[in-house]
């Protein structure tokens, strides 16, 4: 068998041990050549700036949206203006502060403006960030000019997110600026403060802006004009932004009951549910019927056990095989004892990175995540939604509900016969964990306590 | 009691089994989103030459590749059936009989889509036509509230001179209307047929009039959108792919990663390297691809370790993907085709019988591999050349899509070793071409076997994902009441006329040759 020589014969190429991607080396040493599919391909960081009056939303879209893109991987901060004028500004007077005419105020917040830009430009060059959202009014044409002249001298694209809303019943209340008033004055003050900025507020506009990436958002989403996306991160946040909506409505996650591999310490497989999985499905169909929720959708895995779950609701639901457990390649159905005897390098490998550890042959947290994504989305969309999964599963989709770190998500919590019940709150989630009362085995594992590991280290 | 589970042979799907006989199951067992929803009509709403037709065909072939029964009804077509003889006069807003032709026309289009969509298992039919007065939208919508139908409007508003003309050279001037009219009189005919309709137009007004309705409006070939009142899943994704595609010109390539050693011996899946034939390969694709001379040619490939090696090759930057890898084959990985005879004889004759469905145990199908593979797709529509290094099965799944080729057909294409596809889009269609390197290497195709019974296979064909070809064989339009109509015909349009006119043909599209 014959060698082709070339004038450059193509690299040798590695499997890396953790993340199982074959990559270039060069004198026994992996190369920076080639780069892994992430979402953002391009060196060229995104500026997100925020438009409209008060109250229109733009802190909650500018929050939802960063917690998206981190939990996607694409790194994400949101810069909001305002905190940096409560640091300057230690005690809120009153709108007087808002009022065009007052040269202190203005000056201040000018200042705060800067000062925001300059942590953008910190985050995207020197802490790796990827896309800034800049969460202000910035109303003024004047004031996006200031931007898209930073934003220019640095080389980060732009991408206008307008929120516009005619509705009066959209105040907000739960900003910090209104903690020690009563309600009455609040409003009062809030409707003053809007009033401030009103009369010099230039929306986008569809001649004048007509060279401007923007997506504009109507009445809280029913309507969007969408310019120039420019590139696949824009788009992805155009799909996003047109996804999510604003109703309350509450979303379940469950695990399968206990199956017959969880009883044996087996990892893997699509055994059914052991007796006390079937209780707990008994009693899940109970708690879902005391909840009364109004129009729920049960979604399961394709696999047996939480197939088997949902069957005792007694209600239709649907199965997606994006929410099958992780699939642990070699290791499928192996007790973790065993795999520690068989393939203790793989043991070691997965305790010190868990979220990135790939089973070979099988799939790593950060695969699961690509995969959970449309599962996520369609959640965005729906109203009341049952989630019956199971545990590296259930801890990706909580770690995007509950805005948690990749270093995070594969210690998370999620034990069997567990719900949790998620409600959108403010900025946030509440989660209200209920126990179905129906023991089970424990299949967590906590952080091994390494040196310079701050866990638990109780290691099962 | 909860009902037992039964894993169904064919998809390895869980379903709950009454006595023995898989009940049916209450919902779709298609892994995807909700798709017992109501039906939807799409309706396209623009002046000629806006590229209504081809978002339609487009939108079609996406729809129907992802799984969602899709059809297209056209009502230019409908009208070349009841008219033989054509001028821009038919269209004239003061010619009575053609404008009731053209009711009539748009009615037995509409009661098609009702057929398509209550009987004929539709779930999205797509209404090309002008569709440019309130009085026929307002037709359409109460069609629509009668049988329960979601309606979408879908309008393309473009003004720009360059991108008219180019429209009407692409797809006009070669179009049954214009057979016997050279290209100058084809181009100033269609523009005056443009005029009839400019001035009878009511675009969509989502201030008053249309402030209630679903829609998108497409400006400027997409440049800009205006987004109305999504309802649902299928209209959000929809609106998702539509901002996703463009028209610049640019080609897609595809091909596999050279002949690997598992290949040599005859082995599915797994993860090895390159035989010295595949490494021929390899340095050839380089060779062509400089000769390609392309601007800014994209790589991609999987993450197996063949794919990857292949693109090395090339000495230029490449992403890899792992929605790209080989449909993993579960047990039977790594395995010859004897073996898995041997081993497994049930599966695999279950995989003959219905190659699309077909699951390996604790591995994946055909119609997983679509969704798996569908970002992938979708970012193929946003980019420009592109050039992807993958694995057969995979290969098939994109072709498909390209191509507009059913589940049926899609484990059956043929995607040789050592062969690039390369596909240009053209006119409402995609060119293919293919190109061997001229390197040897062994053949991993298996046709369909001969006497496989076209099995029960798959529960539920109409609520699963099913990728069904926009290209159904040709129905002859039926407008009743029609026969009857006699057009007055203008002597213009006699001194054009000669000969008898030829069988209609679906209007613009262009079948090419499978690779």
């Amino acid at each position: 068998m014959e060698d082709v020589t070339m004038a450059t014969s193509p690299r040798e190429l590695t499997q890396n041990p953790l993340k199982k991607i074959w990559m270039p080396y060069k004198n026994g040493l992996p190369e920076k050549h080639i780069s892994q599919r992430k979402v953002c391909m391009t060196n060229c960081p995104t500026l997100i700036v925020t438009v409209g009056l008060p109250a229109r939303g733009k802190t909650y879209i500018s929050k939802k949206l960063t917690r998206y893109l981190n939990w996607i991987g694409v790194p994400t901060k949101e810069f909001n203006v305002g905190q940096y004028r409560r640091e300057c500004v230690k005690i809120y007077k009153s709108f007087e502060f808002f009022r065009p005419d007052n040269e202190e105020g203005l000056k201040i917040r000018r200042q705060c403006a800067l000062a925001a830009l300059n942590d953008v430009r910190q985050y995207l060059g020197d802490e790796g960030g990827q896309v800034a959202v800049f969460d202000a009014t910035n109303t003024t044409r004047e004031r996006r000019g200031t931007i898209m002249r930073f934003a220019e001298q640095n080389s980060y694209k732009v991408f206008f997110v307008e929120s516009v809303c005619e509705d009066p019943d959209q105040v907000k209340l739960g900003s910090p600026d209104y903690i020690d008033c009563n309600t009455e004055e609040a409003i009062e003050d809030f409707m003053k403060r809007i009033k401030c900025y009103e009369n010099t507020y230039q929306p986008l506009d569809e001649v004048l802006d007509r060279d401007l990436s923007y997506i504009k958002i109507m009445d809280v989403g029913r309507r969007y004009l969408v310019n120039r996306v420019l590139d696949h991160i824009q788009s992805r946040i155009v799909y996003y932004l047109m996804n999510i909506h604003i109703t309350p409505r509450s979303i379940y996650l469950c695990r399968h009951g206990e199956s017959d591999l969880n009883v044996k310490g087996r990892i893997g497989g699509d055994s059914g549910l052991s007796v006390r999985g079937k209780e707990f499905a008994r009693c899940l169909g109970h708690f879902i019927q005391e909840q009364n929720i109004r129009d729920l959708k049960v979604w399961t895995s394709q696999m047996k056990r939480t197939i088997q779950t949902a069957e005792a609701l007694s209600v239709p639901y649907e199965q997606w095989k994006a929410l099958n457990e992780i699939d642990a390649g070699v290791c499928e159905e192996m007790m973790y004892e065993e795999i520690q005897e068989h393939y203790p390098l793989e043991f070691a490998l997965r305790d010190q990175d868990k979220y990135r550890y790939r089973y070979p042959k099988g799939e790593s947290y950060e695969d699961l995540v690509q995969r959970l994504e449309p599962v996520i989305m369609e959640l965005e969309r729906q109203e009341n939604v049952l989630v019956i999964c199971h545990q590296a599963v259930m801890r990706c989709l909580l770690a995007y509900f509950l805005d948690k770190s990749a270093e995070e998500l594969p210690y998370l919590k999620c034990p069997l016969h567990t719900v949790l019940k998620l409600t959108p709150v403010a900025y946030g989630c509440k989660v209200e964990s209920i126990s179905l009362n129906v023991e089970a085995v424990n299949t967590h594992r906590d952080r091994p306590e390494m040196p310079g590991n701050h866990g638990d280290g109780h290691v099962m | 009691m909860p009902r037992e589970l039964t894993q169904n042979r064919i998809q390895k799907i869980w379903i709950p089994s009454k006595d023995d006989k898989p009940a049916m199951p209450r919902r779709s067992a298609g892994g995807g989103p909700h798709l017992a929803n109501p039906p939807t009509v799409i309706v396209m709403v623009g002046l000629p030459a806006r590229g209504k037709t081809y978002m339609s065909k487009k939108l079609t072939r996406y729809l129907n590749w992802t799984g969602l029964p899709t059809k297209v009804f056209n009502v230019g077509e409908y009208r070349r059936e009841a008219v033989k003889h054509y001028s821009f006069d038919f269209f004239k807003p003061d010619n009575q009989d053609a404008v009731k032709i053209r009711q009539q026309c748009a009615l037995a289009a509409l009661r098609d889509v009702k057929s398509y969509l209550t009987e004929e298992g539709g779930q999205i039919a797509v209404f090309d036509a002008t569709n440019t007065t309130r009085e026929r939208r307002d037709m359409i919508l109460s069609f629509g509230s009668e049988n329960g139908f979601e309606i979408f409007f879908i309008e393309s508003v473009c003004d720009d001179p360059e991108v008219i003309a180019s429209n009407i050279m692409e797809v006009k001037v070669s179009c049954p209307d214009y057979r016997d009219c050279s290209k100058a009189e084809a181009i100033e005919d269609f523009q005056k047929r443009i005029e009839c309709y400019r001035v009878s137009y009511e675009p969509l007004d989502p201030d008053q009039y249309d402030r209630n309705m679903s829609f998108i409006k497409v400006i400027d070939v997409g440049r800009r959108f205006l987004v109305n009142r999504i309802q649902d899943h299928i209209q959000s994704k929809i609106v998702y792919y539509l901002m996703n595609i463009h028209v610049q010109p640019r080609t897609i390539y595809l091909c596999r990663h050279g002949e690997s050693e598992y290949n040599l011996q005859g082995r599915l899946g797994g993860d090895s390297c390159l035989s010295s034939r595949g490494r021929k390969f390899a340095a050839s694709l380089s060779g062509f691809v400089k000769e390609q001379n392309l601007k800014d040619l994209r790589v991609w490939t999987s993450q197996l370790r063949r794919s990857i090696q292949t693109a090395e090759a090339l000495g230029v930057p490449y992403e890899q993907w792992k929605a790209l890898n080989e449909i993993d084959a579960g047990v039977c990985e790594e395995l010859t085709y004897d073996e898995v005879k041997e081993r497994y004889p049930d599966e695999f004759s279950l995989r003959d019988q219905d190659k699309f469905y077909y699951r390996y145990p604790t591995g994946e199908s055909y119609q997983d591999l679509v969704q798996r593979v569908e970002p992938v797709i979708m970012e193929l529509e946003r980019q420009e050349n592109v050039l992807v290094v993958c694995h057969q099965a995979v290969m098939r799944c994109l072709l498909a899509y390209f191509l507009d080729k059913s589940a049926d057909e899609m484990p059956y294409l043929k995607c040789p070793l050592h062969t690039v596809l390369k596909l240009t889009p053209v006119a409402y269609g995609c060119k293919v071409e293919s190109i061997t390197l001229n390197v040897e290497a062994v053949n991993t195709h298996r046709d369909r076997p001969e006497l496989v019974k076209r099995g029960s296979g798959a529960l539920i064909r109409r609520n699963s994902v099913t990728p069904l070809s926009s290209q159904e064989p040709f129905k002859k339009p039926r407008i009743d009441g029609v026969d009857d109509v006699s057009i007055p015909e203008s002597p213009a349009l006699l001194a054009h006329l000669g000969t008898q006119p030829l069988p209609v043909a679906l209007s613009g599209q262009i079948r090419l040759a499978t690779a």
